[in-house]
């Protein structure tokens, strides 16, 4: 437990993570007033999404930011923690003084995760709750117009809000259990991070070949934006619930990749 | 030539320390090999418990690489050890909590203080105590005299700063066991000599000490015991006295009388004699000196001058371990 405290005291307090976190939150912010100032602009045509619900219930703005954020911004975050997460402390030598303690392999990897869950739980719920603010503050609250056409009320919207939020974080999770186990094969977390990237953009591609539909159930961000179907009437869980169990499934596999990895593998840095 | 006392572990390690495993450090056979290289090829290291055993070797022959297998942060190739009694590597958290370590230099986050950095190792270990945990980490931040710093970033120590926040990190539980590898490297002469100071206090509380160098002069003062390596292979150990003796001695006699000492030297079984001129030279093995010197006296033979030369362990060292300048194949 003191171990888990430390290593999120660490994450925390690393300059470049607050940094992280300050882009993150400034995206809602940006859209909030991108809108406003263009309000008066003619609309329509655009791509789907939240957007033009924005003018009518502030709230929307959390939901606009997660589908922006969630293609690179967010992917980026949890490439940055997890690249550094085994690869950040063998590069420093830290590695081999927390093994020594002896921390315990598995101990280490554990809170390591841990720590990612953390930091995607704080991204997804940061940028809902910022956006969710900005948004009442600049447009008004109110009663939440669905996808379908409905009204639901604002505290009905904000749990699907919430909710939403998390199963960001979730699908955050899974791509970070990805990260780890990149992590525990290079002594570079630059490597790492990139790796980890280069993978999130390429199922981003993939997902956008229509030839490849055979594959995109596999892929871990095909379902990643179905969050929206929660903002119908009633609410649509089909996706959803894919998605978390191609989530959990990725948590699995690669967790236990990490450990295959880790458990046995010579420190020499 | 090594010398053949000192080949063999078993002869040369007498005092076994009391309680306990007899070894703090006992490995058979160890053997770790990088792709096609031997890095370590089957060691028998023996740390006596209570010991301060200096494990020497110069840079490349393997020192480090078996310290790292004795940490279990690489597994061996071949061979197994013991580390306070505990195999390895499956006992490796009862037998390592007692263990504190240097390994290759200090590492530490460099942006969090050197309080943070203790902090961060403590909370790491899953049996320490939370409680006594500051009381713990003020004791090691004062041990190693670096209080006044504590809450300075660790990227703004001085070398020798950062080598003294690592012997603190080696002691923030109580140990039974210290693993210092290259503590002095890189260290001005004041922080070595701070270094051996430091360790020599440590010994005397009864803790057992390896530490490693390729400078054999800046440990063999604290030393009980010595193991050499050289290109992966133990080359010798066993107590210091005993490696010691067994490096040959030099007599040397300057008499007007050079027949007259060979014979009576002959006489008291000093072995290689030869003369030349007035000097007289031989190998007088364990013979008493006084001895000589009374027979030499007694059968009317002019001294002018006596000695027995022993050769220092730095001559051994570099017997077995040559001058360090030519390649192995």
């Amino acid at each position: 437990m003191r171990f888990l405290l430390s290593e999120l005291r660490l994450i925390a307090g690393r300059r470049r993570n607050q940094a992280g976190l300050l882009v993150l939150i400034a995206m809602p912010v940006l859209l909030a007033v991108a809108v406003r100032l263009t309000e008066d602009n003619p609309r329509g045509g655009g791509p789907p999404g939240f957007i033009d619900q924005i003018v009518g219930n502030g709230v929307f703005v959390a939901f606009a930011a997660l589908t922006f954020e969630i293609t690179i911004f967010f992917p980026l975050a949890i490439s940055m923690i997890s690249g550094d997460a085994i690869a950040g402390e063998a590069h420093s030598g830290t590695l081999r003084y927390l093994l020594t303690v002896p921390a315990g392999r598995v101990r280490v990897l554990i809170v390591k995760y841990l720590g990612i869950v953390a930091g995607s739980v704080v991204a997804a719920l940061s940028v809902a709750i910022v956006g969710a603010a900005v948004g009442a503050a600049i447009f008004g609250t109110g009663p939440l117009l669905t996808l379908s056409g409905t009204q639901i009320p604002l505290g009905t919207g904000l749990g699907r809000l919430a909710l939403s939020a998390l199963y960001v974080a979730l699908g955050l999770c899974a791509l970070g259990a990805v990260g780890l186990f990149l992590s525990t094969l290079t002594e570079q977390p630059i490597a790492a991070t990139v790796a980890l990237m280069v993978v999130t953009s390429a199922m981003w591609v993939l997902d956008a070949i229509p030839q490849l539909s055979a594959l995109h159930p596999w892929l871990l961000v095909d379902r990643w934006p179905a969050f929206a179907d929660l903002m119908r009437d009633p609410a649509d869980y089909a996706a959803v619930t894919e998605g978390i169990l191609v989530d959990l499934g990725y948590i699995v596999v690669f967790l236990l990749a990490a450990w295959a990895r880790f458990a046995g593998k010579d420190i020499t840095s | 030539m090594p010398p053949s006392v000192a080949a063999d572990p078993a002869s040369a390690v007498a005092d076994g320390g009391s309680g306990g495993a007899p070894y703090a450090v006992e490995t058979r056979g160890l053997t770790k090999v990088f792709g096609k290289q031997r890095a370590v090829d089957g060691i028998d290291l023996r740390v006596p418990s209570g010991s301060v055993y200096g494990f020497l070797g110069p840079n490349g022959s393997g020192k480090t690489t078996t310290i790292r297998m004795l940490m279990g942060l690489v597994a061996p190739t071949s061979g197994d050890h013991d580390i306070l009694g505990r195999p390895m590597p499956a006992e490796l958290t009862s037998a390592l909590h007692r263990v504190g370590s240097l390994i290759e230099g200090p590492a530490f986050h460099p942006y969090l203080t050197g309080l943070a950095n203790l902090r961060r190792l403590d909370a790491a270990d899953a049996r320490s105590e939370a409680r006594s945990s500051a009381a713990r980490i003020n004791a090691a931040l004062e041990r190693v005299g670096l209080e006044p710093a504590a809450n300075k970033r660790f990227r703004a120590y001085s070398l020798g700063m950062k080598q003294r926040l690592a012997i603190a990190a080696a002691l923030l539980a109580p140990r039974d066991l210290l693993v210092l590898d290259e503590p002095t490297n890189g260290l001005d002469p004041q922080g070595t000599r701070e270094v051996r100071h430091l360790v020599a206090g440590l010994a005397a509380d009864g803790i057992t000490v390896l530490i490693s160098s390729h400078l054999l002069a800046e440990i063999q003062q604290i030393c009980t015991h010595v193991g050499v390596m050289s290109a992966g292979k133990l080359v010798a150990q066993g107590g210091i006295d005993d490696l010691r003796a067994s490096q040959t001695a030099q007599l040397t006699v300057h008499t007007p009388d050079p027949t007259d000492a060979l014979q009576v030297l002959r006489r008291a079984g000093v072995a290689r004699l030869a003369a030349d001129g007035e000097v007289v030279t031989g190998e007088p093995g364990r013979l008493a000196p006084e001895r000589l010197v009374a027979d030499l006296v007694t059968a009317g033979v002019r001294v002018q001058r006596f000695g027995i030369d022993r050769p220092s362990l730095e001559d051994l060292y570099v017997s077995l371990t040559g001058e360090g300048f030519e390649v192995r194949q």
